[in-house]
Parts: C-alpha cells; structure tokens; sequence
C-alpha cells in the first residue's frame, strides 16, 4: 500500500465522526448557551461571554417559580399537550386502521380530503375558529385549545399510521380473523402490539407538535391562567426591560419534558423511522 | 366437521380479472379435497370464498346446509393455514395455539389442555415458550397446523402449507398431513400447484385453470381419464406425451393419424369425423422400447430417476418436441442412439384438436 492510500484511508475513516462531531455541536451548542445563560447571574449576561462559566446562581429559576408562577404554564401546556396526543393517537389509530384496512367507497378521496384539511396555513384559519370557538363559549378553556390542535395532530397522525398499518402482512389479521376475532378484536389484540414503534413516533411528534403551538394558543387563551408555555415565555417581556435570564431559564425548563420524553421512547422512534426500510 | 357447498360461485375483482367462474364444489363430511392449478388459476380464490376472506360476486357458499355467504369469516368457525403460516410474532407459541381459544371465552383450564393435546399431537410440547422467530421453518409450520386444529374448527383451509418447506420436510409432513386427516376424520381443503402432493393427498382432487374446475375427481381417475388435454398435461409426472394429429379412414375404419403413430380407433372413436384434428396422448411409461418397434427416434436426453430413467426422444416430423419414454433403470441407451418403440395402444388417449376434451 504506497504513503497516499493510507493516507486516503486515514482520512476516509475520519471524516464521518469529524463530520458528525460537527453537526452534533451545532445543534447543541444553542442549548447548551441557553443553559449556562440561565445559570448566570443577571449584571454579567452582558459583559464578555465566556464559554466556561465562572459562576453559577439559580436566581433564575427561583424567580421563574416564585415571582411569576411558571408552573400554570407548564401545567396547562402538559395538560392541553397531554390531552390532544391521546385523543388523537386513540382516535388516529382506529381511523389510520379503516383507513390502511377496510374496503369502502370513497376510502382514496377521504385520505386526500384529510391531508387537504391540514393543507390550510394556520394563520388563515385563526379568526374563524376565533369566531366559532366564542360561539361555543370555548374561548379560554382547555378544549378551546385542545380541539383547535386536533384540527392539525389527527392528519399527521392519520396519514403516518396509515402507512405504517399498510405494511404490516395483511395475513396477520387474517389469521386473526379465522381464529375468531373481531376487527376490533384483531386491532387491538395483533395490529396495536406490532405497530407500537409506529405509535409511539406518531404519539411523540403530535405531543411536540402542540407542546410547540405558539399562534393557536396566543390567539384562543385571554388570562395567565390559560397561558401555554410558549405564550408565557413571550409575555416574559416587560415595556422596558427584557428578563434575558429568565426567558432563558423558562427554555431550558420547557425543553425538559420534551428531551425527556425523546430520550425515554428513542429506541421505538428509530425503530418506527426505519421499520419501512428493512423488511423482517 | 361439515360439509361444504360452492353454488354457482363466481368472484370478479374490481379490475375486471375473473378469478373464479360459476363454480359448483360439493365437499363432504370428512373429505379432503385439493384444489391443483398453476398460479393464477384461481385455486387461493376459492379458499379465500370458503374461508369468507373475500366475498363472491355471484352465487353461494354453504355450510352444512346453512347459506353462510354474508356471514363474516370470523363467525364460519373454520380454520385456515396460511402459506406464510401468519404466526403471530409478539405471541409465544403457547399463546398463538391459544388465541383462537382466549376469544371464544374457552376457560383457561379446558384452553391449557387443549393447547397440551394439539402440541402433543404434533410434537411441539418443548416450544411452547418459544417465540416465532426462534422456530425454524418446519416447526413454524407445525405452529401454524397446531393453531389450526386446537380450535376443532367445523373444516380447515389449507393455503400451500408446505411449499416453504425443503423437499425433504415437505413429503415428510405431507405423509404427517394425510395421517392427521385420518386421525382428526376432518374436513380439509387443501390448494396446491404441486400435482404430485394433490394426488398423494386428496380424497378428490379438482383441477383449476382461468377460474374454472376442468376436472374434479378422486386422483388416479385423473390420471387414467383425463377429461381434456390440460389435466392430461398438468396431471401426472412426467407429463404425459401430447401430439397433434387427425382422423384419416382407412379401409373403412377411422384411425389417429401423427408423426407418431398411426393407430385404428376403437369403437367410441369410429363416430369422428374424416379429416378431424385430434390429440393423441399417452404416457411415458406406457411406451415400450423396443427393436421391432414402429416408430424411430434419436436419443437426446436420458435422465435417470432411480427407479427408473426418462429417455427424450427427438423424431422426426414432430420439431420442436421430444418424445418421453420410461425405460427401467438398467436399460442401455445413450445419448445419440436410434431407439425403435411401440405406443401401448389399449392406452392411448385421445381428445378433439380444438376443444381439448376427450374423445374416447
């Protein structure tokens, strides 16, 4: 092997983790300033950064939760998050599955009508439902937000389940049609076990999806007491001072149970991202 | 167990594709029927009626006497093994013999020894625990047979079980199969391309093409009266020898006319037309090689089978075809030689030119 293979291979096998060190760092740089920002003390925010903190105060976090009560925001985001995944994961589901399985007229033109629905851009679409949601005195409430997110969790959740049941042996279910169940039997007893990887990906991207949801929760909550994490952090900002600190301390807790969440299902989700590519 | 009862079945797909056309099965009690064809015949069709997975365009499908055309499949109590077997793959072997059970409300106690008596019965007691990924193919299949007859269903619908087998597996199990239908006195209709296991298996076999049943019947009245020349073909291996011919009268008497053969019909073949094109059939084995035969042919390929060889004939006026001969295993014959031989003429079959159906 002559001096310039070796050294093309050298630099073959560094290049991806080089490349990918890079992206990574990219990625989590942000955070990771948002992080230490949030740490450090008020009067040195502005001064020269430095990458490696010199001293690090909760004085942040502790104004977040006691001036400001950032737990009503987390807990109405983790509510109306909450409530919109599992109506639309239970609801999605059982649609996604008539939809993959199921021989009935006009199966093809309700798939595209259900795309079509979240085709419409949100802001479009804010003052209609401003409207509607008032009439039904809905405005403020839970439902008033959860519904709204459904308009745009069920599509998403519709159209990636429906792919996903699709590939699933459809004798499978025959079989289980032959022993003696039900569809609904069937679905819930040899389709729900299998799809889990599909479900929870679906379950994930819907609850970032609506723990995200800026315009739609701005629009439709009145008081604090309804305010979304997103819509708190935004409200953060006074007429004559931005709290740097606290926004930044306010991310990094609305990042947690996300991160969290990813973390703790990312096993499924790869799973579910590539069970399309390798047939077991 | 039941019977089962095809009237006037015909299924259409939405494309136009006709796969069964106006078919009528009786099946009896205890009857194992095979329905042989090559792929696209509409054999898996036929199942997938009985088995209430698809539902027929015309006509209908009873069972024990009772219409069960719109009944669902899951409410005809019949059970199917599936080519692919469709284990369930999350569900250890326990609880894939069990499930068939576990819906219908069986209590657990009569579920665990019914699932004891179907593994014993086909030997899978020690994977119980096991998952279908763990299995090989031919226990896989067992699985697939055992989730079958744990249920006692009324019939079982059998799609190809053994043709993800290896050779020698699949005649063992095809032995273990017509074994358990005895055992079991079930009722079994069984779709396979492979006409050597339909005639091994089937109390009756039915020959499908396009659709539609050419022959039906137990096997070796198949094999001795082909009804027309694509069951003379399809049953039987090898196949038999077909040759283009006519009728030509000769001193009155009407005879078969081929490169092949000139030979005088017996009675039931007096009635066909001078000048009327025929297929003349006969089977290997039914010709003799012989040194004071009739006809001459060159030895193209021998294929010796063990207990006997298959000798390939080229001769001339007939391109484009050899003849196929059984000689026993100890013959002497290579390739290039002349081979003299003689057709067994109480053997002969023969059949209309254009319909294909036969003649005597």
């Amino acid at each position: 092997m002559t001096l310039g293979a070796t050294a093309r291979t050298t630099a073959r096998r560094w290049a991806r983790p080089v490349a990918t060190g890079l992206l990574v760092a990219a990625i989590l740089f942000p955070l990771y300033w948002a992080a230490l920002s949030s740490l450090t003390p008020e009067n040195r925010l502005f001064a020269a950064p430095a990458l490696v903190p010199r001293e690090l105060v909760l004085d942040h976090y502790r104004a977040l939760f006691r001036e400001r009560d950032f737990w009503t925001p987390v807990r109405n985001s983790l509510v109306v998050a909450g409530a919109t995944t599992v109506l639309s994961v239970v609801l999605g589901t059982v649609c996604a599955y008539a939809l993959a399985r199921l021989r009935f007229r006009g199966k093809a033109v309700m798939l595209a009508f259900v795309l079509a629905v979240s085709m419409f851009p949100q802001i479009s679409i804010v003052s209609p439902l401003y409207l509607l949601l008032r009439e039904l005195r809905l405005l403020n409430t839970y439902p008033g937000l959860v519904l709204p997110y459904l308009t745009f969790a069920m599509p998403l959740t519709i159209w990636l389940l429906v792919g996903f049941f699709r590939q699933l042996p459809a004798e499978l279910e025959e079989a289980g049609l032959m022993d003696g169940a039900g569809r609904l039997q069937t679905l819930w007893a040899i389709v729900l076990p299998l799809s889990w990887p599909g479900i929870a990906t679906t379950a994930i991207l819907t609850f970032l999806y609506s723990w995200n949801e800026f315009l739609f929760a701005l629009s439709f909550t009145l008081g604090p007491e309804r305010h979304t994490v997103p819509v708190a952090i935004t409200l953060f900002r006074g007429q004559y001072q931005v709290p740097w600190g606290q926004i930044l301390a306010a991310a990094v807790v609305a990042t947690a149970p996300v991160a969290a969440i990813v973390l703790a299902a990312q096993r499924r989700i790869v799973a579910g991202l590539t069970s399309g590519a390798v047939k077991g | 167990m039941a019977s089962i009862t095809l009237d006037q079945v015909s299924k259409t797909y939405p494309n136009g594709q006709t796969a069964a056309r106006d078919l009528t099965i009786e099946i009896g009690d205890g009857e194992l029927l095979v329905l042989v064809g090559p792929s696209g015949s509409g054999k898996s069709t036929v199942l997938r009626l009985v088995a209430g997975l698809e539902l027929p365009t015309a006509g209908r499908i009873l069972i024990d006497g009772r219409d069960v055309t719109a009944v669902p499949p899951q409410r005809r109590d019949l059970a199917m093994v599936f080519q692919s077997y469709a284990l369930y793959p999350h569900k250890s072997v326990r609880e894939n013999l069990a499930f068939g059970l576990r819906v219908r409300r069986v209590d657990a106690a009569e579920i665990d020894a019914r699932v004891r008596l179907a593994a014993a019965t086909l030997g899978i007691e020690a994977l119980l625990d096991r998952k279908p990924a763990q299995l090989s193919g031919g226990q896989r299949q067992r699985v697939a047979l055992g989730r079958a007859i744990v249920r006692e269903p009324k019939a079982f619908l059998l799609d190809e079980p053994l043709s993800n087998l290896d050779p020698l597996l699949r005649v063992a199990t095809r032995t273990e199969l017509g074994l358990l239908h005895r055992r079991l006195a079930a009722t079994m209709v069984y779709v396979t391309h492979d006409q050597e296991e339909a005639m091994t298996l089937g109390t009756r076999v039915a020959v499908m093409r396009n659709g539609a049943i050419e022959q039906i019947g137990p096997a070796l009245a198949l094999f001795r009266r082909p009804a027309n020349t694509f069951v003379a073909g399809f049953v039987g291996s090898p196949a038999m020898n077909l040759w283009p011919g006519a009728c030509r009268r000769l001193d009155g008497r009407a005879r078969v006319a081929s490169a092949v053969c000139s030979i005088d019909l017996d009675e039931a073949g007096q009635s066909v037309p001078d000048g009327a094109e025929l297929v003349a059939g006969v089977r290997p084995h039914d010709i003799d090689l012989t040194s004071d035969g009739d006809v001459t042919g060159r030895v193209e390929i021998v294929e010796p089978l063990g207990p006997v060889t298959l000798v390939h004939l080229r001769v001339a006026g007939l391109p484009g075809e050899f003849v196929r001969v059984i000689v026993p295993s100890d013959a002497r014959i290579g390739v290039d030689d002349q081979a003299r031989f003689r057709i067994r003429r109480d053997r002969l079959h023969l059949f209309d030119g254009r319909t294909g159906r036969r003649l005597n």
